[in-house]
């Protein structure tokens, strides 16, 4: 489990997060959601340790001090800004394999049978050969889950996985999300797509005003009232459609 | 066989033909390279050069003590220069990037006109002198790059700026200091007439040593391309990793320099064309861009001494004339390419 105990983070000359706490279990989709600069990146790159907290305790499956290898041994994180080299697919699942390596780093055959079998269970073995620039950013967003799945972590931490994605896209991706963690994954995921997000996640934090403003089932969320007190628009369930939907003012 | 894997057996020949036609042009290179100059030297006389002794005919005198230094020189010039764009294009995510325009470069001019001006001329203290030049140019647009979240674009005219920068340093120094002035226009065009052994051997093989380096970091480099963020969550410490290449890129530039002035032509374009032919995979890129800037370097030179003989004029022209055609063949027929661009 990932435990966040009380963590403020921020830039030096500004606090964007303060006090968060916060558990990520094993076999558990998180979805962060917020307003645009709530801080729900910083969030993440707070616990992969890109931005250091300024205050609190982060625990790892009980431990606190992780090097840069270790934290990326048990957590793989998706940026949100990805490269669109002329890497090939293969070649970029296989860079899952980095932080398991010291140097020389050379990938064995073990490492290649890890990659490949990441490369099945996203289902694109067939675009193993595609450079990333030929690829939309659907398959492209699957390359970097096979990678993540390569790097054979615990948890993965996702920055806006569904951007630029088109609808059936974001569902497919959803479906991945899900799928990973029932089979044990953690998974957090910073969400815009509220009712991607609420209909696919185990649980939904909401950030707002630097705290983490709730933190429970999207169901619990949905009718807290959070989510019109944030955002302004509101959201519904529908119990016959059994997903959720935006609630627009009427004109 | 899907699609896929007749793509990937696809690039596998086309990067085996690349290195068969890398070695062939290397081989060709070289044997002209030793053989046409203003005096012609047959295999016989280079021969005789082993068998019997440098000193025995002149022939032999020519081989070893012009030809073979001039010719080895104009290799790992070639070389370096090549990787070294390659790794410091890597680094800055920018394709316009070379070791001529971020400053590297001039930065190590600057080190090597000090040098001059000191009455040092060659031997281990130029090469490091030349790689400090080119290393803390390399840094400072770099660092300041990063500070000031500049643009691709704004990188390579912090670039412009240092070189500017750098060149009036050097230009002052040689306008007050006589006896630098000899080397000034030859060493700015860059050329191979005045290497001689004292300046070769340590250049060689701190070029050497830091290609072999670089070989063993392919994987680093590839991992650095993903952006700063996914290299760190891959486990990378990306200031670390990228100083380290910087460092290697500026040893690289900085002994080239140091033997053979400011060529500044091979370091974009053999990477652009390396990269267009073979993909962006480090370990083939730097590889093959040692193979064919090398080539390259030593084709021009050759040309550069034999084309008006007995009169010789500097290998930057020839480069440019023979280097530009081809790179916008290149760059018009190419496909893939870097989509950040």
């Amino acid at each position: 489990m990932i435990e966040l105990k009380k963590v403020t983070a921020g830039y030096p000359s500004k606090t964007v997060l303060s006090e968060i706490s916060l558990s990520v279990p094993k076999g558990t989709l998180i979805s962060v959601i917020g307003k645009n600069g709530s801080g729900k990146s910083t969030l993440l790159k707070t616990v992969i340790g890109i931005i250091n907290a300024k205050s609190g305790e982060m625990l790892f499956d009980g431990e606190s001090e992780l090097s840069r290898q270790s934290m990326a041994k048990k957590v793989s994180y998706l940026a949100q800004g990805k490269s669109v080299s002329d890497m090939t697919v293969e070649q970029l699942v296989l860079h899952g394999r980095f932080p398991h390596l010291s140097y020389p780093r050379r990938y064995s055959k073990k490492d290649r049978e890890i990659s490949s079998a990441a490369l099945r269970q996203m289902g694109i073995a067939d675009i193993a050969g595609t450079p990333l620039s030929a690829l939309s950013g659907g398959m492209r967003q699957k390359a970097y889950i096979a990678m993540a799945l390569a790097q054979d972590t615990d948890y993965i931490l996702l920055d806006e996985p569904t951007t630029y994605l088109d609808i059936s896209n974001q569902v497919e991706l959803m479906k991945i999300l899900r799928s990973l963690a029932d089979r044990g994954k953690g998974i957090v995921a910073v969400m815009h797509d509220l009712p991607l997000a609420f209909g696919f996640s185990d649980r939904i934090a909401v950030i707002k005003g630097a705290k983490i403003a709730a933190f429970d089932t999207p169901q619990k969320i949905c009718d807290s009232g959070i989510v019109q007190e944030v955002f302004g628009i509101d959201l519904q369930y529908s119990p016959a459609e059994k997903s959720y939907h935006y609630k627009y003012p009427s004109r | 066989m899907n699609n896929s894997a007749q793509s990937c057996l696809k690039k596998t020949n086309r990067i085996t033909w690349l290195y068969l036609a890398g070695f062939l042009f290397l081989g060709i290179s070289v044997i002209a390279g030793l053989t046409l100059g203003s005096t012609g030297l047959t295999f016989f006389e280079i021969k005789q050069a082993f068998t019997e002794g440098f000193g025995s005919s002149a022939g032999a005198r020519i081989f070893a003590f012009v030809r073979l230094p001039r010719t080895a020189a104009a290799l790992v010039c070639g070389a370096a220069l090549s990787v070294s764009g390659a790794v410091i294009q890597g680094v800055l995510a920018n394709r316009l990037a070379s070791p001529s325009i971020v400053g590297v470069n001039s930065g190590a001019g600057l080190a090597v006109t000090i040098c001059t001006a000191l009455g040092i001329y060659g031997g281990w203290r130029l090469s490091v002198f030349s790689f400090l030049g080119a290393f803390a140019a390399v840094m400072l647009v770099s660092l300041g790059s990063r500070k000031w979240g500049a643009s691709r674009g704004t990188v390579i005219l912090i670039g412009v700026a240092m070189n500017s920068l750098l060149g009036a340093v050097s230009d002052t120094i040689i306008t007050f200091t006589p006896n630098v002035g000899v080397m000034s226009n030859d060493f700015k065009i860059g050329e191979f007439s005045a290497v001689t052994y004292q300046k070769l051997i340590p250049a060689a093989f701190m070029i050497l040593i830091t290609l072999i380096v670089l070989l063993t970091l392919t994987n680093e480099l590839d991992v650095l391309t993903l952006g700063d963020d996914n290299a760190k969550g891959l486990g990378m410490n990306t200031s670390v990793m990228r100083t380290v290449f910087l460092l290697l890129a500026a040893l690289l530039a900085g002994c080239a320099v140091s033997l053979a002035g400011l060529l500044s032509f091979v370091g974009l374009i053999v990477p652009h064309a390396v990269r267009r032919l073979a993909g962006s995979k480090s370990s083939h890129l730097i590889a093959l861009c040692a193979l064919f800037g090398s080539a390259f370097v030593c084709l021009c030179d050759t040309i550069a001494r034999t084309a008006f003989a007995p009169y010789e004029i500097p290998v930057g022209i020839i480069m440019a004339f023979l280097g530009a055609p081809f790179f916008v063949f290149i760059l018009i027929k190419g496909k893939g390419g870097h989509a950040r661009d």
